[in-house]
């Protein structure tokens, strides 16, 4: 039996594995389709965090003790589950941060400042979530440096030839999400990051909504930076990842300045610790970091192919059955795109329909998505967006379309 | 209350049917209202005469909860004295964030279907936006939003 039958046939059980979703919102099963913004715990990560509360906490690389060296051991097996997870060459490579936003600043910061000057560019896309715009806007008013935005086309994709127009040998950065939070469009990082390459930018890619869903390798990929948060792929809050080329982390400078981030520390000079601990000031989010690592197994044994798959068919069932709905108009229809839907139904602001989605139990996500440059570019204030993942199923799919239809009713 | 049952009974009605909608031409008083996170805009124009409200009118684009309560607000306000005004709004903005004893819902008569809106913290500023632009018209401060300073329920939940 291949591993895609398996998992097909394992389907109720992955999604037992959730307890968070064996409840009732207003007398209704939860509907969950905000994986997009926040993904659900398995018991297993669940069971991992108690049990390093109650029985392993310790804080890591400061105890001698037994306790101290078990934290600090599980802590780097996390660092180590990761590295692998993205096919690093090393576990040096991962800094832990608080997420997405967190990493993205630190390479504004510790990268960005170091190498950038005033005419140098940077650029993103229209279809970046805000974490990716701010702060090298941020930046780009520090130094003087030029922020350049790729256009994208009415079903969602990068315009890929005005991109090749925009990089010159002033491009420092090519900072791009892997797939779009609203879109859902899986843009082509690998070819984006050897054009980049080509004119000596470096690249960062964001991939707060890829490696939730998709196998990744950053090798493949060659990319030099590659950033998520841990609790958009079944890990808690407070703990994200970056990934850097080690030759980059090693020329970095720190982001922030604290404990264990040194080697030595006196009035006449400080010496900074090897990466990772470089980017790791202060006692870090050591029980979250361990909640990603057991995240990390549980999507392993699954499989992300198995994963990504599953999501592609799930995906394609549910564009298909919402484009059923009358007045409905999807925004991102890239043919390749991932579980990530967004649209309006035509008389019903966004708001209302998640208002009235909740009354039935599904919860969707509504309003900018913290995208608004794409809110723009549709011209819409809002959208709804329904987000999948891997305890999702169609049956999920289907209670969505017939409380849309009912909401439709409502409103007629 | 389901939300559903909130929308069935007023807001619907007032959606399909809005009172008092359009613009006056010239104006005693007027303001824009916008809310940038849902991208609400809407406009309020009245004219006072003598400290009464002889003429209000209300016109936008809105979610259903904001048009709803702009035209419920207009049908309140029409006819009556700019301090009745001022005290219905005050009235107003404590039953949707919850600060109103029940009795009290009494003087709202049927916006008290907004009390309802405490439970959805995230719509709030829905409802409150015409009520926000409404002083703003009557201050003439001519623009108001729901973000920033001008925040008429500072510390509410918001789409970040
Ligand atoms: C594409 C993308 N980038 C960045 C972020 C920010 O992630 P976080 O809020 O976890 O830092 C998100 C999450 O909303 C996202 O979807």
């Amino acid at each position: 039996m291949s591993q895609k039958q398996s998992f097909k046939k394992d389907i109720e059980s992955a999604r037992r594995d959730f307890p968070v979703l064996s409840q009732l919102i207003n007398g209704c099963p939860l509907t969950y389709l905000d994986s997009g913004a926040s993904a659900q715990m398995p018991q297993s990560v669940v069971e991992r965090l108690n049990n390093y509360h109650a029985k392993e906490h310790a804080n890591i690389h400061r105890g001698v003790y037994q306790l101290s060296e078990r934290a600090t051991q599980e802590y780097e097996d996390a660092r180590k589950k990761i590295s692998e997870f993205l096919n690093a060459r090393k576990a040096e490579e991962i800094i832990f941060t608080r997420g997405t936003t967190n990493a993205i600043n630190l390479v504004a910061n510790s990268f960005g400042r170091e190498f950038f000057k005033a005419g140098d560019e940077i650029i993103i896309s229209y279809m970046e979530h805000h974490s990716n715009i701010v702060p090298w806007q941020m930046l780009c008013e520090q130094l003087g440096t030029k922020l350049k935005v790729v256009p994208i086309s009415d079903v969602g994709e990068l315009d890929m030839s005005v991109f090749g127009e925009l990089l010159n040998e002033r491009t420092k950065l090519v900072a791009i999400t892997h797939v779009s939070n609203v879109l859902g469009t899986v843009n082509p990082v690998n070819e984006i990051t050897a054009m980049a390459h080509d004119c000596g930018a470096k690249v960062l890619i964001d991939g707060a909504q890829s490696a939730p869903h998709m196998p990744v390798d950053v090798q493949d990929i060659d990319c030099d930076f590659y950033v998520f948060s841990g609790h958009k792929m079944c890990g808690p809050t407070g703990i994200g990842v970056l990934y850097a080329k080690m030759d980059l982390l090693n020329r970095m400078r720190p982001y922030e300045g604290g404990g264990d981030m040194i080697l030595s520390v006196s009035f006449d000079k400080t010496l900074y610790a090897e990466v990772p601990a470089k980017f790791e000031a202060g006692t870090p989010p050591i029980a979250a970091a361990i909640g990603l690592g057991s995240a990390v197994d549980y999507l392993n044994n699954i499989g992300m192919s198995v994963i990504h798959e599953y999501e592609q068919s799930l995906t394609k069932y549910a564009m298909d059955s919402l484009r059923e709905v009358s007045d409905l108009k999807f925004f991102g229809t890239s043919p390749t795109k991932s579980g990530v839907i967004s649209f309006n139904v035509k008389g019903i602001h966004a708001h209302d329909m998640g208002t009235l989605l909740n009354d039935y139990g599904v919860a969707v996500r509504t309003g900018h998505h913290c995208a608004q440059p794409v809110m723009e570019r549709y011209k819409v204030p809002a959208t709804t967006r329904a987000s999948l993942y891997l305890y999702n199923t169609r049956d999920d799919i289907d209670v969505l379309v017939e409380s849309i239809r009912k909401v439709q009713k409502l409103f007629n | 209350m389901s939300s559903k049952q909130i929308y069935q009974e007023v807001i619907l009605d007032h959606c399909k049917k809005p009172r008092n909608w359009g613009k006056i031409d010239n104006p005693t008083h007027k303001a824009e209202g916008i809310n940038p996170l849902c991208g609400d805009h809407i406009w309020v124009t009245m004219n006072v005469r003598d400290d009464t409200v002889d003429d209000i009118q209300y016109e936008g684009e809105s979610c259903a909860i904001c048009m709803a309560s702009g035209s419920m607000m207009t049908t309140k306000i029409k006819g009556g004295s700019l301090v009745a005004a001022s005290k219905l709004i005050d009235d107003f903005r404590a039953l949707t964030t919850g600060a109103l004893e029940n009795t009290e819902e009494k003087t709202l008569g049927s916006l008290s279907i907004f009390s309802g809106i405490r439970d959805l913290p995230s719509r709030v500023k829905c409802a409150m936006l015409p009520w926000h632009t409404l002083t703003a018209a009557i201050n003439s401060q001519g623009e108001v939003s729901t973000e920033g300073d001008h925040d008429p329920v500072p510390g509410s939940g918001t789409d970040k």
